[in-house]
């Protein structure tokens, strides 16, 4: 990106293409390789595949949760209910057409041949058996549809993200504030969605998400293959879209939204108007991730969509160091996967003679703590490390651009 | 072992007794009357039975009710049928209980017919409805209610002008105008009976009137003159069109509609080498094609022809629909239908102020819940995520206390201060450990918080297990208090509103009338000028920490006293918290009051509105909040002038 030259008091601008940028691409590029050519000499079972998978779907939700949080300031405690909204509209279209497949040749034996009303009663007393139901709710009308249930899986979070955040910003809440109406969000979302009546199975959820319509053949080692690549795909995509929303004017903007609101509204900017940018935005790049992670979890259930979900997402993002994407996709994969490591009974247990620690049972409280600790003494994160190592690198001296230390000199700028 | 014992208490109080009567000798003074009863002679004997106020006086009615009594040919008296074996019959006296035996054919049976029977039972119900035990009597009222005869509309008025106890008689009274108001022989005494029903809400007067109003819906060509009709009900209306010409087809009058099964029968009978009239079975994929095919197959006769629109419509036209009352009285019906309105609006009152009680207790729970919220998130602005371990906290106190303190009321009292200390130390230790160093960082407040929280969850679950713990509540507050059938609330509740009540006013008494008091609103609106003039703002925002998590560590007792108590009950709650706390305005006790009593009249509002999806409920409440906080986004009552802030 290049640099305006008339402006001598402007700050160059954080460039997409940052280091970290590539570095970050690079290693992913790597991950997906090797993970492909372990899995296919057998390596690692699908199952790992699968985790891995749905690893990267969490850290491109925790980066777009880094872009809200990180940089807007935004805490919302509600993006995992757009994750859990995007696995529902691509679950839809799984459940229905894999049901349709295993009904149509069944009605087919009949003396008659099925008319399509037909085949949609029986497909819709299959589903809705379970919540003593038979008919398809309103909101399945578009459920035979592949495109159209993946147009909803942006439409959906993007809309109920526009709407809500447009009252909540339009109104001024702020802060912790916000934080509270996003949780009450969620919770009211996932109340809603327990219900038998909400028309998406109360809380049996939708299952059977990992067979994919079509493709009833293909073995899952290698559909768990596909979802990996799809998923290595949609964060590299994510991150790069990302990296160039907070880069440059709009990510200055941002920055400045966080750091003082009052001051960039006076400062002639439409506050609001960035902060649903965001808000949005991070929303559909969730809801995207959620698609591609049910279908590897094989089930989604309003459980998933709890306010504590958030928290956790939440969570990942502090851990692995806020206001850096990679410091967020840090954060998110090292945390889920020593979660599975420690509650799948991974971690030896610790015998301290009197008392056996079994991480299973204290696995949380351990998070807990360490999640104090790290707000606490460490605010940046695991991503601080970086700056560790860079500080070294920094010239030790005040310059122009600002109070902190290794500022650019005046003539630095020009360049 | 029954008998033995009356008889034995016959025994006992024969000496005392003005009249020294036995059964026996009663029975012998009208020996004819007994051994061969008419419907009109039997009532001399049992009036003498009542008079006489004999306990076995009922067994020997049911006995007698039931063929079990026998008279010995030999001296005529009269006894209570036992075994028979080898021609020889057991004979029980019916006052000693002593048993003899003697040949069969000594004896002769006693053999009431039906209608002596009847008297016999209505004989049989007054003793029971002027026993003097109460209890025997409201249990025959009961059983009475339960299965409601004609026959006991005698006996039961004769029992009201002796009843003793007030209550008792009124309820008397009103069984007797049920069964009047729907066995009654006269139209002016069953109107009567129904008007006097006016003043109640029982249910059973409500099932009784109902039942007097209860329709049968009809069809005929003209409407009759006969019957009396409740309403006409035109078709598309007050009935649907397919109901009412399924009706139609039920009775008779009017050729049954083709459906889409009998169509689908009618072709797959129809298929003769893979063709159907004429049509390959593989093309009947679409409705379209299939009625074609049947229409067909109609004009060659072999299926019944469709029934058109205009068909249905002629016949729909061509009938007249109504219901009908199974009561031919007119007065009558009108009468009920009278009471039954005036009745269904003192039910519906009844049900507001049943409403009212129950809103009012979730509110005081919500209050006792948010309260110790409104103190550190409200006054102090520090958002606490663990709050409702606290709440949890003092509900495993409570449980640990009753452990050791086997006394209910007891290790309540101790709980109670106890769960206070705990909490009240926990908060202080969080404050001083965490809180203290992120004072300027609200939203990291949160996530530590929110770390201490869940950690805290876990450490109960390790500590107490996951299953629910019960808190038992003493019993002078088990049972509820009985306003009428329909409105009652538990003294539990009762308990915890005025627990709220209590902390309510120590709250208010604290912050505006003490040293304390004062020294927090002045660290809370400037730290700083607080800190010039000589208060410790480190000493008073623990202070101000410890009481708020304190009475978090009261709420839970109190919760868990009708709430079982598990790790997640305190995370139940928080949400709820803060809504309350946000909903009512920050920074002011009146506000959490106000929010707690909004949300908690809101939620029993919309429950009542659905009363089967307290989930729904829970939702429409949210985004009701959600909505609200747009309208007045620092709540209810909202601070004003530098109090405010920011």
């Amino acid at each position: 990106m290049a640099v305006s030259e008339s402006l001598p008091l402007r700050p160059t601008p954080r460039p997409a293409t940052a280091p970290s940028t590539w570095v970050f691409l690079g290693a992913l590029a790597v991950f997906t390789l090797v993970v492909t050519v372990m899995a296919s000499q057998g390596m690692i079972s699908t199952a790992f595949v699968k985790t891995l998978g749905k690893t990267l779907c969490l850290m491109l939700a925790a980066v777009a949760m880094d872009v809200v949080w990180g940089y807007t300031g935004i805490l919302s405690l509600g993006h995992m209910a757009f994750f859990g909204l995007g696995g529902y509209m691509i679950g839809m279209w799984l459940m229905y057409a894999r049901t349709e497949n295993i009904v149509a040749p069944a009605l087919a034996q009949q003396p008659l041949p099925p008319t399509q009303d037909e085949i949609r009663d029986a497909i819709g007393s299959q589903i809705f058996g379970v919540v003593g139901a038979s008919d398809f709710p309103l909101v399945w009308m578009f459920s035979h549809s592949l495109v159209a249930q993946l147009a909803l899986v942006v439409l959906v979070p993007g809309l109920l993200a526009l709407v809500f955040g447009w009252l909540a910003f339009r109104s001024r809440v702020t802060g912790v504030y916000l934080s509270i109406l996003t949780q009450a969000m969620t919770l009211a979302l996932a109340l809603y969605l327990f219900q038998n009546d909400s028309g998406l199975r109360g809380n049996n959820g939708l299952s059977g998400l990992q067979n994919i319509p079509g493709y009833e053949q293909v073995p899952q080692a290698t559909i768990s293959l596909w979802f990996l690549w799809a998923s290595a795909l949609a964060l590299a995509l994510g991150y790069l879209l990302f990296a160039w929303v907070v880069s440059g004017k709009m990510g200055s903007v941002l920055r400045a939204v966080r750091d003082d609101e009052a001051r960039v509204r006076f400062l002639g900017y439409h506050v609001e108007g960035f902060k649903l940018f965001a808000f949005t935005l991070t929303a559909v790049v969730t809801g995207i991730a959620g698609a591609l992670y049910y279908p590897q979890a094989g089930i989604i259930n309003p459980a998933e969509i709890a306010p504590i979900a958030s928290i956790y997402l939440a969570v990942w993002v502090a851990i692995g160091g806020r206001g850096r994407l990679y410091g967020a996709a840090i954060g998110a994969a090292l945390v889920s996967l020593l979660s599975s490591w420690f509650t799948g009974g991974g971690a030896p247990d610790i015998n301290l003679g009197v008392y056996t620690v079994q991480w299973t049972d204290w696995w949380l409280v351990l998070l807990g703590l360490s999640f104090v600790c790290v707000t606490l003494f460490a605010p940046k994160g695991i991503g601080g490390l970086v700056d560790l190592v860079q500080a070294r690198r920094v010239p030790d001296r005040q310059g122009d651009y600002g109070p902190d230390k290794g500022a650019k000199r005046q003539e630095e700028g020009r360049e | 072992m029954r008998r033995l014992f009356l008889a034995l208490a016959l025994c006992l109080f024969a000496p005392t007794a003005v009249v020294a009567q036995d059964l026996q000798s009663i029975l012998q003074t009208h020996a004819d009357e007994v051994a061969d009863p008419g419907r009109r002679s039997v009532g001399v004997v049992i009036d003498d039975l009542l008079a006489a106020g004999l306990p076995n006086a009922p067994d020997f009615l049911a006995a007698w009710q039931d063929r079990d009594i026998v008279r010995d040919t030999a001296d005529g008296r009269f006894y209570r049928a036992g075994r028979t074996s080898d021609g020889q019959i057991t004979l029980i006296d019916l006052d000693t209980g002593a048993e003899t035996m003697v040949p069969e054919d000594r004896v002769e049976e006693v053999r009431p017919n039906g209608g002596v029977r009847r008297v016999l039972g209505g004989a049989l119900v007054r003793f029971r409805l002027s026993d003097p035990a109460p209890e025997v009597r409201r249990e025959a009222l009961t059983s009475i209610a339960r299965r409601p005869d004609a026959d006991q509309i005698e006996p039961l008025t004769q029992s009201i002008p002796d009843e003793p106890v007030a209550a008792i008689r009124a309820e008397k009274e009103r069984l007797r105008n049920i069964l009047i108001a729907r066995f009654g022989e006269t139209t002016e005494a069953r109107v009567e009976a129904i008007e006097g029903l006016g003043g109640t809400v029982s249910s059973d007067a409500r099932a009784a009137l109902s039942q007097i109003l209860e329709t049968e819906e009809r069809v005929a060509a003209t409407l009759p003159d006969d019957v009396n009709v409740a309403r006409i009900l035109t078709p598309g209306e007050d009935i649907s069109r397919v109901e009412a010409y399924g009706r139609l087809v039920d009775e008779g009058l009017a050729p049954a509609r083709v459906s889409d099964a009998a169509l689908r029968d009618a072709l797959i009978a129809a298929i003769e080498d893979g063709t159907v009239a004429g049509v390959p079975v593989e093309t009947l994929d679409t409705d379209a094609a299939r009625r074609d095919a049947y229409v067909t197959l109609a004009e060659a006769g072999e299926v019944p022809p469709f029934v058109t629109e205009e068909e249905v419509d002629a016949a729909l036209a061509d009938h007249v629909f109504f219901a009908a009352y199974d009561e031919d009285d007119p007065a009558i019906t009108d009468a009920a239908r009278e009471t039954l309105e005036a009745v269904d609006l003192r039910v519906g009152a009844a049900q507001t102020a049943d409403l009212a009680l129950d809103a009012l207790s979730l509110a005081s729970i919500y209050f006792l819940a948010a309260i110790g919220l409104a103190i550190t998130f409200g006054v102090m602005g520090v958002i606490n995520m663990a709050h409702g371990e606290f709440i949890m906290m003092g509900a495993y106190t409570g449980y640990v206390v009753q452990q050791f303190v086997p006394d209910y009321t007891l290790s309540l009292v101790i709980a109670l201060p106890l769960a206070f200390l705990v909490a009240g130390a926990a908060g202080i230790a969080m404050e001083r450990l965490v809180i203290r160093h992120l004072y300027h960082r609200p939203l990291e407040t949160l996530l530590a918080t929110f770390g201490i929280s869940i950690a805290l969850q876990q450490l109960a679950k390790n500590i107490f297990g996951t299953q629910a713990r019960p808190l038992t509540a003493p019993g002078w507050l088990d049972g509820q208090w009985v306003l009428n059938e329909l409105v009652g609330i538990s003294y539990i509740r009762i308990a915890i509103f005025v627990l709220a009540a209590l902390f309510l006013g120590l709250l208010l008494f604290i912050l505006n009338r003490t040293r304390l008091g004062l020294e927090v609103r002045a660290v809370t609106q400037n730290p700083g000028m607080a800190a010039s003039m000589g208060i410790d703002p480190d000493r008073i925002n623990m202070a101000t920490f410890g009481i708020g998590s304190g009475i978090a560590g009261i709420a839970g007792v109190a919760i868990g006293l009708y709430a079982q108590v598990t790790s997640e009950m305190g995370a139940n709650y928080i949400v709820q918290s803060f809504m309350t706390v946000v909903v009512g305005g920050v920074g002011n006790v009146w506000g959490t009051l106000a929010g707690a009593g909004l949300i908690g009249v809101l939620q029993k509002l919309i429950e009542s509105l659905n009363p089967s999806n307290t989930l729904a409920a829970q939702t429409y409440m949210i985004l009701f909040i959600i909505v609200f906080i747009q309208f007045r986004p620092r709540g209810i009552v909202a601070l004003r002038g530098r109090a405010a802030g920011d």
